[in-house]
């Protein structure tokens, strides 16, 4: 393709649903699919139809969400409802081709319900699925991730070029204001504060970052983007970078997504084809490129100020903060960091309006916000919700409870940041105040369930192991406080704890979380201390009874 | 190892990020994909290639989990110890690969086939517990699959031996 | 103009000029905040946690000694939680630190021990954690041991930013992290200078000077060895601060007392060595600004740590390089030749003492065979400023009572331009006065010259003598060093004129004064109080000009014949050589 013009944009707009007139096969070919099996599927797809001399469409696809499904099929054929499969084998893939070029019907077995509609629920202004509301998912499980012209088919690229055509830098920051907008990254900072605060520092040059570290374990939602619906995120990013003032982008992805980086890899390339990126973007007087930088294994890069030490080739260990990244950032500029999901969100609020925005969603938390649920949920899989939905709505009736159908113990927000959930909570709606309320916070989207089987003490000792092995050590209360909790937790796991070691470790928490210099070491008590505040009997059944 | 040889590719790594802003943890990566770790020679030789003290190698490498300072196995497995995983039982895997490969995760076995480790989450926490052998992912593992896999890249050596 | 911040701490009201810390601001309202890991001379590494305070509505508590003050905050910098926390971090900190204050280089002068000590826990809660790792004592010069280390990076950043050496960094992460030479080698191995400035800014015993002192006592008690002591220049106005005396006090008479009183039999200056080194530096000026014999800019090489960092990162510069040994390496082969023939000592039994404000020292006596030109090892050992600090304590000195005493003037005597050698542009404002007279004939009218002067990290300007321009630079910090030598290797490629004639490095910030083996604590208001002691002593001194030194006038007539010529080139000079980085 060559470059575009805002006239071949405005030929292409509204078309927004996908339109075809032949069978047309999408298999989910993001990295969880593939790992299921998706490349041998998609293999007996290609030679089954081929073998039948049939003119029929074979595509690769992102992420529907259901992970516990993959792999995943959607056959569509012209006229009729998509029908959706899960746990495809080859076999079953040659089968389905076989019957329907024979017979024109499809076999029942393996048809995932409600997952059709969930893929489709993108219109304009996208629609509900049943449950979940895709804005920041709308084309994951839709398009090829690999193909500009899918994503162009989908109303890609409008967004900027609206921007770039008609709106001034404030303008955006207004909208950006109306929609309330938080970032999705874990702390729920409004997006138009820091757009603005970034416009406004002074600076050789600004950068925009996207923060695509997604070390929550746990969770991959912005993977699942990334890999599902990488132009959403660079479109984001570029509109970005117009509104701060930037001509340089990095993606700074870690190294554990080998697939996600391809595909961004090859998004820029192809927006950069098209002239997307590169000087005088869709002929506006505004230059933009962006580079990739990968992770290479630290979960504390994450925090802004390590990102750019990583960035700038360093160790990966944060910096006090003021002066905010805003301020003085990537190679002392002025640089805004903005996590995959926020990006995505951006073209959406641009194209629709931030009152639409703003009317999804509960008070100060509006719009969608994607979930990874995992653990012991009978689906675990990705899913996008409207704000404010209560916990159980999302694990028991989205994703059907506990996979051995009994009771759910408690759910984990927010990862190594956050806190755990009792089941007798699980009415309260998911908004950042109401979470931070039960002793959790939102994060970046993992959710996980645990089912009575699951021990608190065993997990809380999980999350702060995990947080011992991910300190970057620079700041005393963190590097050993971390580890001597760590210490006395396991003493208490193994039947050797005493009554005081509660009294210290609640101690050390504290001052852990007073003390550290970055969010990881403030918020790595945090598991621990929810664990205690509501399940404290599971860890005194453990300690040596006191003599009588 | 053949010493120019090195020396010529650290010196084609070195050239394409030489001159990029931010760009010693991607040269890294270059070393580490074409030796599997980062060799003394060659972090040395990329040091002077990019004009970067050895030291801030040094602290680099050693600060990302990512960077192996010796030649791991040829056969990289690793146990994802994510929040999925490990509520679905990735210790229990961890436990049977380390038996029976007869190695501690972090460690490579004698004959450098095999090299244990532990990652936290690959992303497919929706198909946990996950193994990875190289670049082979393999989802809902159980023991026995572990196992199986296990079995098969020893029996490949042997027919190779 | 910038703005000024009005906020409470305290409850007492503050004003300061914008971008000031919570910390610099609570000092102004004699309010003392806590430290562990921050140091005056650095920017904040923000490693310790133990400086947070409380600001009025926000439930997260700040660090004082990086956070800037803003308009209207309301600081606690005191109250029951914060101190619980203080200590629980002093607690943490005490889990992962051996427990050896009583045979550490650092005790009663360790700022964790000092830490400890004012928050008075009695107790621990927590296990020790401390890591089995080597001591690292292959330089000779400083010593590591990184089981000490608190990892609050203050090290690391002085060796790496304002050293440019990178022979210092952190390995590993989380509780693993530890400090180390470069590439987890030995420091002997890595680019290390044995500048000791990574010694003087510890805050704890993990990083010291090697100490050297039970070999001297060794040889003193031998009635055989005939030991002979001179002290450098800077090391007379810090010694004191081992003593309490006021930081400056010049203590050159008492000093030579104490080494008398220890068992010296000859007690030398090095500020003899320092006269004579201008001698030998200004006429090799001459040589090269007036008679163009070889390259310009001359570049001073009195600091071994400067010569070591040359040889190893800017060899290319050897050719500009005075090939003069630095004073203490001159008093040595005198001792050992023109002072043993005249006292008809064997000098197989002399046994030289320095006292130098420096570390380096101990690696230039051996860091050549011109190292022994004498025919032995000219100086057998070099000590500290706090090592000597520690004999005389040892030796049951009342360093405040005991008398003032005069050196051996024969290598002792020495004149104001001497003294100046430990300020950073010292021996620039010497070499002047001297190469003033050697071009006219007649001493400056005005002896100082204050562009040299003062703690600027690069000092440049220029002179005029008999109608020429002397253009000059002064750098001090090794880091402020590349600008300069840009500058000079793009004029060399353009073949146009030098920027400068000549120019002064030293090693240390604000050079010997703030040298690595100085008295702890050291801080630009204690260096500009230390350099003011030696200026004030060349103010008041009888001779203010190296050639003026009369003991330096009778060993050209008795001994060497004169400046540059062959038996000086023997004793008094030395060569240069590249040498690797890194030793594989
Ligand atoms: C220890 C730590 C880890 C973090 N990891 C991530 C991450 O993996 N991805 C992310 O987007 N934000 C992460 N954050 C939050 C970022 O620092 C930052 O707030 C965010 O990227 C800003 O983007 P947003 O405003 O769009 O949310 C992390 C924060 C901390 C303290
Ligand atoms: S809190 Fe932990 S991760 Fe953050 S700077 Fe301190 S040691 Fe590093
Ligand atoms: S990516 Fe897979 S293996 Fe890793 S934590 Fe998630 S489910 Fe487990
Ligand atoms: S470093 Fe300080 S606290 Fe530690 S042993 Fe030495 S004197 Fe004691
Ligand atoms: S301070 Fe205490 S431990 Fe140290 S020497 Fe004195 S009595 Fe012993
Ligand atoms: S002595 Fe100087 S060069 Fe050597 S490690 Fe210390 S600061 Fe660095
Ligand atoms: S060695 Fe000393 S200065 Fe260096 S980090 Fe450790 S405690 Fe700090
Ligand atoms: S300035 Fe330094 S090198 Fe020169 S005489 Fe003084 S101590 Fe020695
Ligand atoms: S400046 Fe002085 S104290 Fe520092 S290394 Fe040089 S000679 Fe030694
Ligand atoms: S469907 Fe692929 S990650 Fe879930
Ligand atoms: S937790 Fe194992 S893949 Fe995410
Ligand atoms: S003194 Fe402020 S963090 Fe250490």
């Amino acid at each position: 393709m060559g470059r575009l013009t805002l006239q071949d944009l405005d030929a292409r707009q509204g078309v927004q649903i996908q339109t075809f007139d032949k069978p047309w096969i999408k298999v989910g070919m993001s990295t969880c699919g593939l790992a299921a099996g998706a490349d041998a599927v998609f293999n007996a797809l290609v030679e089954t139809i081929q073998s039948h001399s049939l003119d029929w469409r074979v595509t690769r696809t992102g992420c529907a969400g259901m992970c516990s499904m993959e792999p995943l099929v959607e056959f569509r054929v012209p006229g009729e409802s998509p029908v959706m499969y899960g746990e495809m084998t080859p076999e079953l893939a040659r089968e389905l081709v076989t019957q329907y070029a024979d017979k024109h019907s499809l076999p029942d077995d393996h048809r995932v319900p409600g997952l059709a509609e969930l893929a489709q629920a993108a219109g304009d202004p996208p629609r509900t699925g049943p449950r979940q509301y895709r804005i920041v998912m709308r084309n994951c499980g839709v398009i090829d991730p690999e193909n500009i012209d899918e994503y162009i088919d989908r109303g890609g690229y409008q967004a900027l070029k609206k921007v770039l055509s008609s709106m001034t830098p404030e303008q955006v920051i207004e909208e950006l204001k109306t929609s309330g907008l938080r970032g999705r990254g874990g702390a729920g900072f409004p997006v138009w504060s820091k757009w603005k605060m970034t416009r406004a520092s002074i600076g050789d040059e600004h950068f925009i970052i996207c923060n695509g570290d997604e070390g929550d374990p746990g969770a991959y939602m912005d993977r699942s983007v990334l890999e599902g619906d990488p132009h959403a995120v660079v479109e984001g990013m570029i509109i970005g970078g117009y509104v701060i003032g930037a001509q340089t982008g990095f993606f700074y992805i870690r190294a554990e997504y080998p697939l996600a980086i391809e595909r961004i890899e090859k998004a820029i390339k192809q927006a950069r084809a098209a002239g997307l990126l590169g000087s005088n973007i869709l002929g506006a007087n505004f230059s933009f490129n962006i580079e990739v930088r990968l992770g290479a294994g630290a979960f504390v890069c994450g925090e802004e100020t390590a990102l750019i030490a990583s960035v700038e080739g360093k160790r990966g260990t944060p910096s006090p903060r003021p002066p905010y990244p805003s301020v003085r950032g990537l190679w002392k500029q002025p640089t805004m960091i903005n996590n995959v999901e926020t990006l995505a969100n951006i073209t959406q609020v641009l194209l629709h309006g931030g009152r639409w925005f703003a009317g999804i969603g509960s008070g100060k938390s509006t719009g969608t916000k994607v979930f990874a649920v995992t653990g012991k949920v009978k689906y675990s899989g990705l899913v996008e919700i409207p704000m404010g939905m209560t916990l159980r709505e999302v694990v028991e009736e989205i994703c059907g409870g506990t996979a051995s159908g009994g009771p759910i113990k408690a759910v984990q927000t927010g990862g190594p940041s956050g806190g755990l959930i009792p089941a007798d909570k699980l009415d309260t709606p998911i908004t950042y105040e109401h979470l931070q309320q039960l002793g959790s916070i939102m994060g970046s989207g993992g959710m996980i369930v645990m089912d009575e089987t699951d021990s608190v003490v065993e997990l809380s000792r999980f999350y702060l192991g995990f947080c011992v092995d991910e300190s970057c050590g620079k700041c005393a209360p963190c590097r050993i406080g971390g580890t001597q909790i760590l210490r006395l937790l396991n003493n208490i796991a193994d039947g050797k704890g005493k009554e005081e070691d509660l009294v210290t470790i609640r101690r050390m928490a504290h001052a852990m979380q007073k003390a550290s210099l970055c969010g990881l070491g403030q918020t790595a008590p945090n598991p621990i201390l929810s664990a205690l505040r509501y399940y404290e009997h599971e860890f005194r059944e453990r300690l040596v009874p006191a003599h009588k | 190892m053949n010493e120019s040889a090195t020396k010529d590719d650290v010196v084609l790594i070195a050239k394409r990020w030489k001159n990029k802003r931010g760009s010693l943890i991607m040269a890294l990566h270059g070393l580490q994909n074409r030796f599997g770790y980062v060799p003394r020679d060659a972090a040395m030789e990329l040091a002077e290639q990019m004009d970067v003290p050895l030291a801030r190698i040094y602290e680099v490498i050693t600060f990302y989990n990512y960077f192996k300072l010796k030649s791991p196995g040829k056969h990289v497995v690793s146990v994802c110890m994510g929040t999925a995983c490990y509520l679905k039982g990735a210790p229990k895997l961890l436990k049977h690969a380390s038996e029976s490969l007869n190695i501690s995760p972090g460690e490579t076995s004698a004959d450098g086939e095999f090299h244990l480790q532990m990652v936290r989450c690959v992303g497919c926490c929706g198909l946990a517990p996950v193994v990875t052998e190289n670049e082979t992912l393999l989802a809902k593992v159980t023991v026995d699959s572990l196992e199986a896999h296990l079995c098969k890249c020893k029996n490949k050596e042997k027919e190779k031996a | 103009m910038t703005k000024k911040i009005h906020a409470i701490i305290n409850g007492l009201p503050v004003e300061v000029q914008a971008g000031v810390t919570i910390l610099d601001a609570a000092r102004q309202v004699s309010v003392h905040i806590p430290t562990l890991c921050k140091h005056p001379d650095l920017d904040a590494t923000a490693a310790c946690g133990i400086c947070i305070v409380r600001v009025k509505g926000t439930a997260k508590m700040l660090r004082a000694c990086c956070t800037p003050l803003e308009a209207n905050m309301e600081i606690t910098t005191e109250d029951p939680e914060i101190i619980q926390v203080r200590r629980s971090v002093i607690e943490m900190i005490l889990s992962k630190h051996p427990n050896e204050c009583l045979t550490c280089g650092r005790s009663q002068n360790c700022e964790l021990q000092t830490l400890a000590a004012h928050f008075g826990l009695r107790q621990t809660h927590l296990d020790s954690i401390v890591p089995d790792l080597p001591l690292d004592e292959t330089t000779h010069a400083v010593t590591l041991d990184p089981r000490k280390c608190i990892t609050c990076g203050r090290c690391i950043q002085v060796c790496q930013q304002i050293q440019d050496v990178w022979a210092l960094s952190f390995l590993q992460r989380g509780i693993d992290t530890r400090i180390s030479a470069a590439g987890d080698i030995h420091l002997a191995d890595s680019p290390c200078v044995r500048c000791g400035q990574c010694s003087a800014h510890c805050p704890t015993g993990a990083i010291v000077e090697y100490d050297d002192t039970e070999e001297v006592w060794e040889k003193l008690r031998d009635p055989e060895a005939f030991c002979v002591a001179q002290i450098a220049p800077a090391v007379r106005v810090a010694i004191g601060e081992a003593f309490d005396f006021p930081v400056g006090t010049n203590l050159t008479g008492k000093t030579y007392a104490a080494l008398r009183r220890m068992g010296f039999k000859a007690v030398f200056d090095t500020n003899f060595g320092a006269d004579l080194t201008i001698m030998e530096e200004a006429h090799e000026f001459i040589e090269r600004f007036a008679h163009g014999k070889s390259v310009l800019p001359l570049v001073t090489s009195c600091c071994p740590a400067w010569v070591d960092f040359m040889e190893k990162f800017h060899s290319d510069i050897i050719p500009n390089f005075s090939s003069c040994k630095s004073p203490q390496a001159m008093v040595g082969s005198l001792a050992k030749t023109y002072f043993a023939e005249k006292n008809k000592i064997d000098p197989a039994k002399i046994f030289v003492v320095s006292i130098m404000p420096c570390t380096a020292k101990k690696f230039e006596i051996l860091r050549s065979k011109e190292m022994s030109s004498s025919g032995y090892q000219d100086v057998d050992v070099s000590l500290t400023t706090r090592e000597l600090a520690r004999m005389i304590k040892q030796s049951g000195i009342d360093f405040h009572a005991v008398p003032e005493e005069q050196p051996d003037h024969l290598l002792g005597a020495y004149t104001g331009a001497g003294t100046i050698f430990g300020a950073t542009g010292g021996v620039m404002e010497a070499a002047l006065r001297t190469a003033h007279y050697l071009i006219t004939g007649e001493n400056p009218s005005r002896m100082e010259f204050h562009m040299t002067r003062g703690l600027q990290g690069i000092k440049e300007g220029e002179i005029t003598v008999a109608g020429k321009t002397v253009r000059i630079a002064v750098a001090h910090g090794l880091g402020n060093v590349e600008k300069l030598l840009a500058k000079a290797r793009e004029a060399r490629a353009a073949g146009q004129d030098p920027p400068y004639h000549f120019v002064e490095v030293m090693a240390c910030p604000g050079g010997c004064v703030g040298g690595g083996g100085q008295p702890y604590g050291v801080t630009d208001e204690l260096r500009t109080k230390r350099a003011a002691g030696l200026y004030q002593e060349d103010q008041a001194g009888l001779w203010r000009c190296s050639h003026d030194n009369p003991y330096v006038q009778k060993l050209y007539e008795e001994y060497l014949g004169q400046p540059l010529g062959e038996k000086s080139e023997q004793l008094l000079h030395t060569t240069y050589r590249p040498r690797p980085t890194y030793h594989r």
